[in-house]
């Protein structure tokens, strides 16, 4: 090969590494994002089946339920207009408490509960995690819509 | 009083550097010295007042005052001192002056190491710094005041966050933030050099060893975040890949590839836009990365909007930065050249792909860590980009780049026989592929991964000490200590930062190899067992703090019935804000951490005395990846102690012509 031809080769190789590498992270990005939706999408049946997704709300006040002998606990997710029931298995972060907001990445089962593999709660005391904030919002504005005088309740 | 002054030394602060950044540039451009001799006065000047600025607010934060509302907001008068201190940049206002304060820094540092630099270019690159810090010395004052009061005075502070109170936190942000800002330096010496249209080996010369510290500062800070993040979110991970971690780790990808492009251009002198445009880029992501962290975009992209000043602010300024050198490089960029030309196979072609690798990984990043925020802004929908994407796309593309750091480095410039290459490596290559095919058989299972991780890391050691006994050799020297001396600082330097990569390859790769991750609910008098190991769980007791309120558990560790230790977890509420955080208890040993945290107390009742959940994690060779880091982080201080960035430099440069087949050139 002339020089010249070698090199136009080697700048092809070159070209064709990126462009390989772009399309791998291309398609890792595509099957890795994670999308969210809040109690009220999961209840009219919006969310993906058998994909992993992150619903955001409140904890219900009264809902937290421990199994005996075990690490697995049951709560309930709320938006103020729906509930999502939510098993988890693990150790809850420190700021999760009933009546404050969470996020939990997981997917729903066939017996519709959400099965959580992380719980989040990165946050600190003064804010809601900002899905969990925009899943009561605009639940909220759901509800004002249907009556004027929709209880607001929901904790910001 | 003090605040006020404070207030008042910002504003003088922000006249001197519009002075600062204004008249030495004129006078730089049409030739007018006494203009040009004013950079240097203006720039301590300017470096002095923010100083004194940070003191005042620094002393409203340790004598309480309760009046400033930035006080008010991140203190308490039971925070300890260290943490009083602490305080002045744990908040949005105060670490943008922290900021502020390392630009002044660096600047007082350029005007004492540039007496060997011509007046024209230390004038444009302290004139460019002193523009830099009236953006940011505007934002404080118009935006983001630290001095504010408060009417009436608060009788007590709100308490600092209890995440940041812990000596990782009080060191983390200074570092960071040292390396952040520290590549303004080297952006302002780009800069200077598009505008005066010289760039040699001499200028690179200069800006190698700025760069160099700038970026072993960073290292030290991102490995300290990620420290901190170990042990105290409880969570025993040391990198989540979370925006706030990408966000520094994006400059640090950049500056490297700067550092090695640095190198290029100052040995042969090709490279010499990529070299500026590094330079550029590195700087623009430590402000973007700065403002991602620190406007609250990150929180929400809506609670940016609440506050529009800052955030208008923030875009028009990055846009000016970003936009402004990247117009001016595109303008000027002509006149700098390419530089010379070097062979297919090269340390230079090497150089090259391992920058283009660096950058393609760095954009992997910044797409995972922009994209969301950028849907979200849109209304678009929330998403989110979870570790999986950037595991999957980054560890594929630093492999190649781990491989190439133990080829080039023996490689000649210009032009590389590759059989010579194969002559030098091939030792280092057999050893380094059978270890790794049989060590992970001895440290219990074989895995691909592992082994190919493995591989990674000895082949940057075998390699490593293969060059330098190729060099050794060839110095003929009569006696080893004689041939040691005869290679410079920036050598070792280089050879100790690669050995770093290695040392943090193998924590990386045994920990995610090996690492045993156990939840478990425990008994007073209970026990488990995690791999080797035997936890008895002895209870949890309550107990005061100089600000918080302790619960301490009491785990008992023993392997084949002998106590190997007793760890200690704790779980603190603080008292001004009532928020809870755990402090993991860690047995560090050079093979690897047990590292035990405390969850939750899991009886009815939530009885303190009774059953808890407990985390148990075995993190095996984890500290390697701190330790690797260091090892880089003084790879870097060793190198710029070399003698030839200190000479002066007087006599014309030029690219050295007759060492093209020199292999003793790696520095």
């Amino acid at each position: 090969m002339k020089p010249r031809a070698r090199r136009f080769a080697w700048i092809a190789a070159g070209l064709a590494a990126l462009g390989i590498a772009a399309a791998l992270v291309l398609n890792a990005f595509q099957s890795n994002l994670v999308f969210f939706f809040t109690p009220s999408q999961v209840a009219a049946k919006e969310a993906p089946q058998g994909r992993a997704f992150r619903i955001g709300g409140m904890v219900e006040t009264g809902s937290l339920v421990r199994e005996p002998n075990t690490l697995t606990v049951r709560f309930r997710v709320t938006d103020t207009a729906q509930t999502i029931p939510v098993t988890y298995t693990g150790l809850l972060p420190d700021l999760f408490k009933e009546g404050k907001g969470v996020v939990a990445q997981g997917s729903v089962g066939p017996d519709g509960v959400f099965h959580a593999t992380e719980v989040l709660a990165k946050h600190d005391e003064n804010y809601m995690p900002p899905e969990a904030k925009a899943a009561i919002d605009t639940a909220q504005k759901g509800m004002s819509m249907k009556s004027l005088q929709a209880p607001r309740t929901g904790a910001r | 009083m003090i605040p006020e002054l404070g207030h008042f030394a910002l504003i003088l602060a922000l006249l001197v550097a519009l002075a600062q950044g204004t008249l030495p540039l004129i006078g730089a451009a049409v030739g007018t010295p006494r203009l040009m001799a004013i950079a240097r006065p203006a720039a301590r000047a300017q470096a002095l007042l923010v100083a004194f600025a940070f003191g005042c607010l620094a002393w409203s934060f340790i004598s309480n005052d309760f009046s400033v509302q930035n006080v008010a907001a991140n203190s308490n008068s039971e925070l300890p001192l260290q943490y009083r201190v602490a305080a002045t940049w744990g908040s949005h206002e105060g670490s943008l002056l922290l900021w502020t304060l390392m630009l002044g820094g660096w600047s007082f540092a350029v005007t004492l190491f540039s007496r060997n630099l011509p007046q024209q270019m230390v004038a444009r690159v302290l004139s460019v710094m002193g523009l830099i810090s009236v953006g940011f010395l505007l934002f404080l004052l118009l935006t983001s005041n630290p001095f504010d009061r408060l009417m009436p005075p608060a009788a007590e502070g709100r308490d600092l966050n209890p995440l940041l109170q812990d000596p990782g936190m009080v060191f983390h942000p200074p570092l960071l933030y040292m390396g952040y800002v520290g590549f303004s330096v080297a952006f302002s010496f780009a800069l200077a050099a598009l505008l005066g249209g010289r760039l040699d080996a001499t200028w690179a010369r200069w800006s190698r060893p700025w760069t160099t510290i700038a970026w072993s500062f960073l290292t030290i800070g991102i490995a300290l975040g990620s420290g901190w993040a170990y042990y105290t979110l409880g969570w025993g991970g040391w990198w989540f890949w979370d925006p706030v971690e990408n966000a520094s780790f994006m400059p640090w990808l950049v500056g490297t590839a700067l550092i090695h492009s640095l190198a290029v251009t100052e040995k042969r002198g090709a490279f010499k836009s990529w070299t500026v445009l590094l330079a550029i880029v590195a700087f623009s992501l430590s402000l973007l990365g700065t403002f991602l962290v620190r406007s609250g975009v990150l929180t929400s992209v809506h609670a940016f909007a609440t506050d529009p000043a800052r955030g208008v602010f923030i875009l028009v300024f990055l846009a000016i930065v970003v936009g402004g050198s990247l117009a001016l490089f595109a303008w000027r960029a002509s006149s700098v050249g390419l530089g010379g030309a070097f062979g297919v196979v090269s340390r230079e072609s090497m150089l090259l792909a391992n920058n283009i690798l660096l950058i393609v990984a760095m954009a992997s990043v910044l797409l995972g860590t922009l994209y969301p925020l950028f849907l979200d802004a849109l209304n678009l929908g929330k998403i989110s980009v979870g570790p999986p994407y950037f595991d999957a796309v980054f560890f594929p593309l630093m492999a190649p780049a781990a491989f190439l750091m133990g080829v080039g480095p023996v490689a000649r410039w210009n032009q590389a026989p590759l059989p010579e290459i194969w002559t030098r490596l091939r030792w280092a290559l057999g050893v380094a592929a059978v270890t790794a095919l049989i060590l992970p058989f001895v440290l219990g299972r074989w895995s691909p991964l592992i082994a190919f991780g493995l591989f990674l890391a000895l082949w940057i050691f075998t390699s490593t000490a293969a060059g330098l006994r190729a060099r050794l050799i060839n110095s003929r020297r009569g006696n080893l200590f004689a041939a040691l001396g005869a290679n410079s600082p920036s050598y070792y330097g280089m050879l100790l930062a690669h050995i770093g990569v290695g040392v943090f390859v193998v924590g990386v790769t045994l920990v995610k190899g090996y690492e045993v991750e156990r939840d478990v609910r425990l008994d007073v008098g209970g026990s488990a067992a995690v791999g080797d190991y035997e936890f008895k769980f002895l209870g949890v007791k309550p107990g005061p703090g100089p600000n918080y309120r302790a619960l301490t558990g009491t785990v008992e560790v023993r392997k084949d019935g002998q106590l190997v230790q007793t760890l200690q977890p704790e779980k603190r509420i603080y008292n001004a804000s009532g928020q809870a955080m755990t402090i993991a208890a860690i047995d560090t040993r050079v093979h690897g951490d047990i590292y035990v945290s405390l969850g939750e107390p899991v009886a009815a009742g939530e009885d303190v005395t009774g059953p808890w959940s407990v985390r148990i994690y075995l993190k095996p060779f984890i500290d390697w990846i701190w330790m690797g880091a260091f090892l880089m982080a003084l790879g870097g201080f060793i190198a710029v102690s070399d003698r030839r960035y200190r000479l002066a430099v007087t006599r014309k440069a030029t690219v050295p012509a007759g060492g093209a087949g020199m292999p003793a050139g790696a520095d």
